[in-house]
C-alpha cells in the first residue's frame, strides 16, 4: 500500500472538519476513515485506494457507546461486531441482529470489525477488487461481472452494477427498522438504514450509500422489537468462514399460531439489502405451513433476473426463507 | 460483560475513558517520539488537536510484556512490524495471505485474536500485543502448545502459531469449551495439510488439562 498521513482525532468535530466538502465527490478519497480496518487495509493493500490520510476513528470517544433504551439500542458506531454477537440482552430482544454479527467473518475479524465500517464495507465482486480491472464500481464503464463470471453477484437489484452488499449486519437491521444518524459540516442527520443504502441505478454507481464526502456514520438506533422473534439465516460456501451466497433476516410478531406482522429483508443477492415487502404483506395472517413458505419464498424472489452463473441463488434464498420460518414456528 | 450500558451507567463512562485513555498514550508516545516538524507540531499542539504521524515515526509498543520501540511508518502493519522491525525479529507470527483470510498472523491484541495482517502498527500503541512467543513463561510451554506436540497438532506446522494463538483465547476464557466451540473459535484459520482432526484432539486435551489444575 501506499504510504499516507495518519491522523489520531480527538473529538468527532475534528474528524468532519478533517473530511473534504459535502460535494468533493472526486477528490473523497483522499481522506479514509479507519475503524476496525478489515475492510480498508484490504483496500489499501490492493491499491483501490490510496488516500492521502487516514483518520483513526479509534480515538475519538463516544463511538463505541453501546447503550439499552426504552427495550432498544443506540449502537455507535465503533462497537464491535463480537460486542454485538456477545451481547445476551441484545440475543435474547433481537435474535436476528446477534445472529448476523457473529455471522460476519471470522472471531479475528469480529473482534476488530465494527458496526458501522460492516454498514460501509465495499463490494466484494472480484472485478471491483482487482487492482487492474477497471470496472463501472471505479469509474470505469462497464460491469465485468454482467458478461463474466457472475456466481456471487446480483440476481435481484442489479444494474448498471451486479454486485451484492456484503454486509450481514444490513439485512437484520433493516428488518428491526434501525435508523442511522451521519454527521457531516452541516450538523447530523438521521435516516432509516434502509434508506441509507442506494441502488446503483438509483444513486451515484461508485458507491453503495448516501454517505456524503463530509460524513461520517456514528450511531445505529434499533427501536424495541417487544413480541416480535427474529433470527438471521445465512448461506455460505464455506461454512466456517466466508461471505454470503444468499441471507434472509426474519422477524415476526405472532398472535396465537398466525403471523400478525413480519419483516423480510435478503443478503447476499442485490446490491442493497433486499426488503420483500410482498412477502411480507402476504405472511400476515397466517399459519406457518408448508404452503405460507413456499408461497414466502415465491414473492421475496419475485422479480429475480439471474446471470448466467447465478440462478442458483434464487432456490436457495427460497429455501432459506423456508428455514427461517421453520425456525421461528419452532422458537 | 459486552452487554449494553443502561444510561448513566459509570461502566458505560469506563469504556470511553479508557478508550481515552488509550489515546493519550498514543498522544504521549506519538508526540515524544516523532521526528522533525511533526514533532514540534504535536509537542505545541493543545490537547484537543488531532495528533498526525507522517513519514517514518518512532513507537513504543508493549509486546509480551516487554516495551518495545520501533521505528515504522503509518502504514506497516503490525504483522510486519513484529517480523522485521523488532529485535530480536518476532518470526512466530506467520506472514502468509497478507489479506485476513488465513489466520497464520493471529496474534492477540489486548488479550483478543486478531489478524496483525490487518492491524496497522500505529493502531496496537496502548495496546498489549501478545505473540506465539509470548505465550509459554520461562521455557514452559502452555497446556496447549504441549498437548499440540503430544496430539501431533502440526504437519508442516506453518499455520500452527495462528491456531495456538486462536484456540489459547478461546481456552482462557472456557477451558470448557466444547467442540464446536473450539472449531468456531479457530474457523478463521487455514490449514492446508488438513490436519485439524488433530489440532481439535490437541485443544479438547488441553482443556481438560486446564480444567484439571484448576485453571490455565
Amino acid at each position: 500500500m501506499k504510504n499516507f498521513e495518519f491522523i489520531a482525532p480527538r473529538t468527532l468535530d475534528s474528524v468532519v472538519e478533517l473530511l473534504p466538502g459535502p460535494r468533493d465527490q472526486k477528490t473523497r478519497d483522499r481522506v479514509k476513515l479507519l475503524a476496525g480496518g478489515q475492510d480498508l487495509l484490504g483496500e489499501l493493500k490492493e491499491y483501490l485506494v490510496s488516500p492521502e490520510q487516514v483518520i483513526n476513528l479509534k480515538t475519538v470517544p463516544g463511538l463505541e457507546a453501546f447503550v439499552a433504551r426504552d427495550g432498544g439500542y443506540s449502537i455507535g458506531a465503533l462497537v464491535t461486531l463480537s460486542a454485538l454477537e456477545e451481547s445476551a440482552s441484545l440475543r435474547a430482544s433481537h435474535a436476528m441482529i446477534a445472529e448476523s454479527a457473529g455471522a460476519v467473518g471470522s472471531v479475528q475479524i469480529r473482534n476488530q470489525g465494527t458496526l458501522g465500517g460492516n454498514l460501509c464495507q465495499r463490494p466484494r465482486c472480484w472485478y471491483y477488487r482487482h487492482e487492474h480491472a477497471v470496472c463501472i464500481k471505479k469509474g470505469g464503464s462497464e460491469c465485468y461481472a454482467y458478461g463474466g463470471l457472475n456466481k456471487y453477484n446480483a440476481i435481484l437489484g442489479g444494474g448498471p452494477s451486479y454486485i451484492v452488499h456484503p454486509s450481514d449486519l444490513a439485512p437484520a437491521l433493516v428488518a428491526a427498522g434501525a435508523s442511522v444518524t451521519l454527521k457531516g459540516k452541516k450538523g447530523e442527520r438521521t435516516l432509516e438504514l434502509e434508506r441509507f443504502f442506494t441502488l446503483p441505478s438509483e444513486g451515484a454507481v461508485t458507491r453503495e450509500n448516501v454517505l456524503a464526502p463530509d460524513e461520517v456514520l456514528t450511531r445505529v438506533d434499533v427501536p424495541a422489537m417487544a413480541g416480535w422473534k427474529s433470527t438471521y439465516v445465512k448461506f455460505r460456501e464455506r461454512s466456517s468462514y466466508d461471505f454470503a451466497l444468499a441471507a434472509v433476516a426474519l422477524a415476526l410478531r405472532m398472535e396465537g399460531d398466525k403471523i400478525a406482522e413480519a419483516r423480510l429483508v435478503l443478503g447476499g443477492v442485490a446490491p442493497i439489502p433486499w426488503r420483500c415487502d410482498k412477502a411480507e404483506k402476504a405472511l400476515v395472517g397466517r399459519k406457518i405451513d408448508a404452503d405460507t413458505c413456499k408461497r414466502a419464498g415465491e414473492l421475496a424472489l419475485e422479480g429475480a433476473e439471474p446471470l448466467a452463473h447465478n440462478a442458483y441463488k434464487v432456490p436457495l434464498a427460497q429455501g432459506l426463507v423456508t428455514k427461517a420460518l421453520r425456525k421461528l414456528a419452532g422458537a | 460483560m459486552s452487554d449494553p450500558k443502561r444510561p448513566h451507567d459509570d461502566a458505560s463512562r469506563g469504556t470511553s475513558l479508557s478508550r481515552r485513555a488509550f489515546f493519550r498514550g498514543a498522544g504521549v508516545v506519538a508526540a515524544g517520539s516523532l521526528v522533525g516538524e511533526a514533532a514540534h507540531a504535536a509537542a505545541h499542539a493543545s490537547s484537543l488537536e488531532p495528533v498526525r504521524i507522517e513519514g517514518s515515526v518512532e513507537l513504543e509498543l508493549e509486546i509480551n510484556g516487554a516495551r518495545q520501540k520501533v521505528t515504522v511508518e503509518p502504514r506497516t502493519t503490525l504483522l510486519n512490524t513484529l517480523r522485521n522491525h523488532c529485535s530480536p525479529p518476532l518470526t512466530g507470527t506467520k506472514s502468509v495471505c497478507e489479506r485476513g483470510s488465513c489466520g497464520a498472523c493471529t496474534v492477540h491484541l489486548d488479550g483478543k485474536p486478531v489478524y496483525s495482517c490487518m492491524t496497522l502498527a500505529v493502531d496496537a500503541v496502548g495496546r498489549k500485543v501478545t505473540t506465539i512467543e509470548g505465550l509459554a513463561t520461562q521455557g514452559e510451554l502452555t497446556e496447549l502448545q504441549s498437548a499440540f506436540c503430544a496430539h501431533d497438532g502440526s504437519m508442516c506446522g506453518f499455520c500452527t502459531p495462528g491456531f495456538v494463538m486462536s484456540i489459547s483465547a478461546c481456552l482462557e476464557r472456557n477451558p470448557a469449551a466444547s467442540l464446536e466451540e473450539i472449531q468456531r473459535s479457530c474457523s478463521g484459520n487455514l490449514c492446508r495439510c488438513g490436519t485439524y482432526p488433530q489440532v481439535f484432539e490437541a485443544a479438547l486435551a488441553a482443556g481438560r488439562a486446564m480444567r484439571a489444575k484448576g485453571g490455565k
